[in-house]
């Protein structure tokens, strides 16, 4: 598609005073401030999720407790999930939504500035209720990022009504988010484009906010009923009140298994723009990525329990969530075979944006083969709750949606800042990242299948080898951010002023304005022409 | 050293399956029918998505290669085809059911609890396993025997550490060769889950709730698992240990463990009406409290508030009433990590504790507290 840009890049908006310093954050409507907030929060999650993932390998780098106890242990991997994925991953994806789908779309900001604003500025404090637990009494939440009851129950050490209330603030700021995303795009795309002429990038974060509204409340209602049978008496998940354990973990996965498509929905859109652009080519079968990104959504309402597979569920159960669970693999591997297809005969370079997401494409793919291993019951009850799952879910989320983080920002950040960002300290940054997440987390498969359960801060001796090298991993893949750190930072500073559109091959409206983006775009929409 | 290279060689070809036919890098093929069948299904499966990777990343890779700009690629201009797009939908259709057929036999063969030559109820506890046979009044606690110096070794000091280091327990449950053997499985506080790769059985144990597992093993041996759901602090420390006996050995056992069970009644009975003295309370104490209190209440007896709280000093074990921390220390509180020991030591045990936890780290009430004291308040 192709556009007038000749107005939309002035600026014309001098009835909006701009404060300066603290207050252009904190008061900010604009989606480019916000959209920036997110990103930058988000990374300093990373960096704070990361170094406790630090300690966690430090811990397990030899056999014995060397440097912390089994509790301090359990609250550091509790605190490290929660945070990766509340704190990390989703706030960057609706850092992306922000700076991007106004631009996208051809639309002057998101639909609902004001309540966007609030749904970031809650967040610093959900995740400062969360990380102040750390320096009570009680300690941090120890019981899991999934929580299952009656460990965060009756048997919590205290930490759980600060977990919920933080849980609780995290999940509105997610709804808000997410109806903002979902009422922009309905309303305010430029004249001309329909449905399917948005940018793929746009349809997943389209399908990803109606996943989030459908079960953030869910988790909202589960986390609630944590606190009630916590302080309050009741026994939703108490055998000895009525109550049913394992009816937490149903509602626990029916928020929890969609939510991992949240994580990943998003980044396929990033992967799905940046490929055609370095491939030279259009992205190959657009209107079935857009099926089967939705069939993907809907699949996700109906495999929960494969997480449940060893909770004692009746055959009947087992066979149901085995074969909607194998059912996954197809659309996603149209997703798979599109991105190779989009590849495939194209005219390739391998700038930093292509190489994460060629990254992405190769070991996101890992990550799906070992989740197409863990849906087989049979086979899943060896591997559940072992190393073989923290690999698996780690390649999707670490090498998955996280990479696609990092190909987004290479991608976009010329345009974001003005500046080409340092290519050779760019070229390290990948490298780094990809060789040392491979030995971070390709020996766990090995760890799990030999038997080493998930979750423990000691471990019997023949696994010690495999430990020493994912430790190791671990702190290089961890120390590598710190060069993305810089790569952003200097590109933020300056550097060689970027082109409108640095990227030959790159499509899309965000393109037609100027570098760096004008704070205000798109007042008057852009006029959408067919090819 | 092997193993190292062996390591390298991975990182070089992530890709490659034969690094996956190490035994030592795979998964136990086991000694029951059920985890051989296991055992192939995650093989077929490994296969085949290696397969599916060779054709698909050999074709990006293709690409990669050869369709570069640097090379002069010009971009095609194809960018969609129904035909394709459906056929790439219907062949991962058909491997997967190639998948699920086998998938599907077995997991019926594996939920066919009928018909078993044994039942055992296992119950999971913060952190310990409890096993009770059925119809042969058989039942005790395995727990860790691993000892703590050589896992707790935050000095920095190496600890000589055993063969079976943090897999080893007390006592193992055990079970004969060639028969059926039920598991039925719950839990005394938060779920935990009985897993023995070996047999391919890994269920959760629920409080409050009953679920079953089986297994008919090959070979006689030990077979060795841990706990596999995150239970709490020491959620790493329960290991499961099953020795697996000939028919002739398992039968010794048991008349070796009814006649155990008969001489405990015995010395039971006795010390009901002895008294012991302060030194061997003391001592006997310590090494039950070591054994049983210590991964909670900690050696120092500071213990680690809020969940688990400090007995120096505790109302509890100085001023308040020996009954009432008689009655904690048999029945457990509700509500809290606090299990009841009545089941799981003797009544002289129990005595010694109390009398150790009321004179320890100076505690010092000079409350002696003897077996006969324990029944009382027990009422049993």
């Amino acid at each position: 598609m192709t556009t007038d840009t000749l107005e939309n890049t002035e600026h014309h908006d001098e009835h909006h005073d701009q404060p300066t310093g603290i207050k252009r954050w904190l008061f900010t409507t604009n989606h480019k401030d916000i959209g920036t907030l997110y990103l930058w929060f988000s990374f300093i999650m990373l960096l704070i999720g990361g170094a406790l993932a630090m300690v966690i390998r430090a811990e397990l780098f030899q056999p014995g407790l060397q440097i912390v106890e089994p509790d301090f242990f359990n609250q550091l991997t509790t605190t490290h999930g929660l945070i990766m994925v509340f704190g990390a991953i989703m706030p960057a994806f609706t850092g992306f939504a922000n700076w991007m789908i106004p631009m996208m779309i051809g639309a002057p900001d998101m639909a609902l500035p004001r309540m966007n604003n609030w749904s970031f500025w809650i967040l610093p404090f959900a995740f400062g209720i969360l990380l102040s637990s750390f320096f009570m009494e009680s300690g941090a939440p120890n019981f899991g990022w999934t929580f299952y009851a009656p460990l965060s129950t009756t048997y919590s050490n205290g930490s759980t009504a600060f977990f919920v209330f933080a849980v609780h603030i995290m999940g509105i700021s997610s709804i808000m988010g997410a109806i903002n995303v979902i009422v922009t795009i309905m309303n305010m795309r430029a004249p001309g484009m329909t449905y399917m002429k948005m940018p793929l990038f746009v349809w997943t974060f389209f399908i990803t906010a109606y996943l989030l509204i459908a079960v953030m409340p869910v988790l909202a209602g589960v986390v609630t009923m944590l606190l009630t049978d916590t302080y309050f008496g009741t026994s939703f998940f108490d055998a000895a009140g009525g109550g049913d354990p394992v009816m937490f973990q149903h509602i626990f996965w029916f928020f929890g298994h969609p939510e991992v498509y949240i994580m990943i929905l998003p980044a396929f859109g990033i992967v799905s723009t940046i490929i055609p652009a370095f491939a030279r080519k259009k992205l190959f079968g657009y209107s079935s990525m857009v099926y089967a990104t939705a069939s993907i959504a809907l699949l996700s309402f109906i495999v929960w329990a494969h997480h449940m597979f060893t909770t004692g569920m009746p055959l009947f159960g087992e066979l149901f969530f085995m074969y909607c669970t194998m059912l996954i693999a197809v659309p996603t591997g149209v997703k798979v075979f599109n991105w190779v297809a989009t590849m495939w005969k194209g005219s390739l370079s391998f700038e930093i944006p292509m190489l994460f997401s060629i990254a992405f494409v190769i070991l996101f793919t890992i990550g799906g083969f070992s989740g197409l291993m863990l849906a087989l019951t049979p086979v899943d009850f060896q591997y559940h709750d072992t190393y073989f799952v923290v690999a698996h879910f780690h390649y999707v989320l670490v090498t998955g949606s996280l990479f696609s983080i990092f190909a987004g920002t290479y991608y976009w950040l010329p345009k974001w800042t003005g500046h080409m960002y340092n290519q050779s300290l760019a070229h390290w940054h990948f490298w780094c990242s990809v060789i040392s997440v491979n030995l971070l987390f390709f020996p766990m498969h090995f760890l799990g299948l030999a038997g080493m359960p998930r979750r423990i801060p000691d471990y019997a001796l023949q696994f010690a080898d495999f430990n020493k090298w994912v430790s190791i991993g671990g702190f290089a893949f961890g120390l590598s951010q710190l060069i993305f750190l810089a790569v952003v930072i200097k590109c933020i500073k300056g550097g060689e002023k970027a082109a409108d559109k640095p990227w030959d091959g790159a499509q899309g409206l965000e393109w037609t304005v100027a570098s760096p983006a004008p704070y205000h775009t798109f007042s008057t929409p852009p006029a959408i022409k067919d090819e | 050293m092997k193993r190292r290279n062996r390591i390298g060689l991975l990182l070089v070809s992530l890709f490659s399956s034969a690094a996956w036919s190490d035994s030592q890098l795979n998964l136990t093929k086991g000694v029951t029918a059920i985890s051989n069948e296991v055992y192939d299904l995650h093989m077929l499966v490994l296969y085949i998505c290696t397969a599916i990777g060779i054709v698909v990343f050999g074709a990006m890779f293709w690409s990669i290669i050869f369709h570069r700009k640097s090379k002069g690629a010009k971009p095609a201009d194809f960018h969609e085809s129904t035909k394709i797009e459906i056929l790439w939908t219907a062949i991962p259709v058909v491997i997967l059911i190639a998948m699920a057929v086998p998938a599907t036999s077995t997991l019926i063969a594996m939920e066919d609890n009928s018909d078993s030559d044994i039942t055992i109820l296992v119950t999971g506890s913060q952190w310990k396993w409890h096993y009770k046979y059925f119809d042969q009044d058989i039942e005790y606690y395995s727990v860790l025997s691993t000892p703590r110096e050589q896992y707790e070794n935050h000095n920095g000091e190496p600890a000589e550490r055993s063969e079976h280091y943090l897999l080893e327990v007390d006592k193992p449950l055990v079970i004969p060769v060639n028969k059926k053997v039920r598991f039925l499985l719950t839990s005394d506080d938060v779920i935990h889950s009985w897993w023995v790769p070996a047999f391919a059985v890994k269920q959760d144990a629920n409080p409050g709730f009953i679920n079953e597992a089986w297994a008919i093993v090959d070979e006689p041996g030990v077979y060795r698992g841990q706990c596999a759901e995150l239970c709490g602090k020491d959620h790493g420390f329960m290991p499961v240990v099953v020795e697996v006996k000939s028919e002739a050995d398992y039968q010794q056992w048991l008349n070796d463990q009814k006649q155990l069970i008969a001489d405990a009644a015995n010395a039971e009975a006795a010390s009901l009406s002895s008294s012991m003295s302060k030194e061997d309370l003391m001592q006997l104490g310590e090494s039950t409290y070591l054994a049983h209190c210590a991964a909670c209440h900690q050696p120092t007896g500071l213990g680690i508030p809020p969940a688990f709280p400090a007995l120096k000093g505790s109302p509890i074990a100085t001023t308040g009433s020996i009954e009432e921390h008689i009655n904690i220390v048999f029945n457990g509180k509700a509500g809290t990590g606090m299990q009841g020991y009545g089941k799981q030591l003797s009544l002289k045990e129990i005595a010694a504790v109390v009398t150790f936890e009321r004179n320890a780290w100076g505690n010092d009430t000079g409350d002696l507290v003897q077996s006969a004291d324990v029944k009382a308040v027990s009422g049993e």
